[in-house]
């Protein structure tokens, strides 16, 4: 039953992902991502990571469509019919994915309790989370408590881009041409 | 191992990998610049799958310690791609406030348009 949920939800992100290609309408393709996020928030709850769930949902689903839908306001909504033909680009893609496909076949499968990943470090933390931080959730433990200064390290990066968005759009800038909405959406 | 074991043994991988490519072709064959960010955070989507995929443990359950469970799921992964996806869309509003800027430069955010101008130039 669980493979059959995990079945038709991955391949809704396919077909999603699809669409996405497809479509020059750049709106309807944020719509799209945004759904694609939401997809992925499901497949995670599937795959037994709530946390990863719930941040996925409220970043990649709200917030970086939120962001997009913003960038489209000051910028253009039609995608220009591409120029070039897409030969060389899916020879590529199609390479680059047979190689990764060959690779898959040496990874330990799905749900195998014996793969290298969870011998060493991954018992450790789960039999010591409540000795040592003396709450349940054991990726919280490890994201605050173990691994708190990585945290912060990710903190320092998101301070790094606000300043960075401040920087490029910030209304302190003088003498330079003024960012505001286009009106010419038939581009 | 049978064959319907195989597959669903690889399936995720695949799609996961399906959809890195797919994500890849946006990034390198489509000009809008939007539509180059969206791809990248398809192709970012696919490596969080691939990773939790592998954190799965038959029969486990979310990593969250409670009385009478005996198996979880591997609750690193979990920790990395929750840091993946916060700095993920912290890069994204860095590249979204830069396509904001060029099209203020250039009144564009085609790549063929934008190189043209430069060309021009």
């Amino acid at each position: 039953m669980e493979a059959w949920v995990d079945i038709s939800i991955l391949g809704l992100m396919a077909l999603t992902a699809i669409a996405i290609v497809m479509l020059r309408n750049l709106l309807a393709v944020v719509m799209l991502s945004g759904i694609y996020s939401l997809l992925a928030a499901s497949i995670f709850v599937v795959m037994d990571a709530v946390d990863v769930a719930f941040t996925e949902a409220a970043v990649g689903a709200g917030i970086s469509t939120m962001l997009f839908i913003g960038t489209l306001a000051l910028t253009t909504r039609i995608e220009k019919k591409p120029a070039h033909t897409p030969v060389l680009p899916l020879i590529v893609v199609i390479i680059t994915g047979a190689v990764l496909i060959f690779g898959t076949l040496d990874v330990a499968v799905y749900g195998d309790p014996l793969a290298p990943a969870m011998q060493d470090v991954a018992p450790y933390y789960l039999e010591n989370t409540k000795k040592h931080a003396g709450i349940p959730n054991v990726v919280t433990a490890v994201l605050a408590s173990y691994r708190g200064y990585d945290t912060l390290g990710e903190v320092v990066v998101i301070f790094t881009a606000g300043i960075g968005v401040i920087l490029l759009l910030g209304s302190w800038r003088r003498g330079l041409p003024k960012i505001a909405p286009h009106k010419d959406d038939k581009a | 191992m049978g064959d319907w074991e195989f597959i669903v043994g690889h399936y995720n991988y695949w799609i996961a990998i399906f959809l890195a490519m797919t994500g890849l072709y946006i990034v390198i064959a489509r000009g809008n610049l939007i539509k180059k960010l969206v791809g990248l955070n398809v192709f970012q989507s696919s490596v969080f799958i691939l990773y939790i995929s592998l954190a799965k443990v038959e029969g486990g359950t979310a990593p969250i310690l409670a009385r009478g469970i005996d198996i979880y799921s591997n609750p690193l992964p979990h920790v990395l791609i929750l840091t993946a996806i916060v700095v993920g869309v912290a890069t994204t509003a860095l590249g979204l406030a830069l396509v904001v800027r060029i099209r203020g430069e250039y009144g564009t955010i085609e790549e063929d348009d934008i190189h043209s101008q430069d060309e021009s130039m």
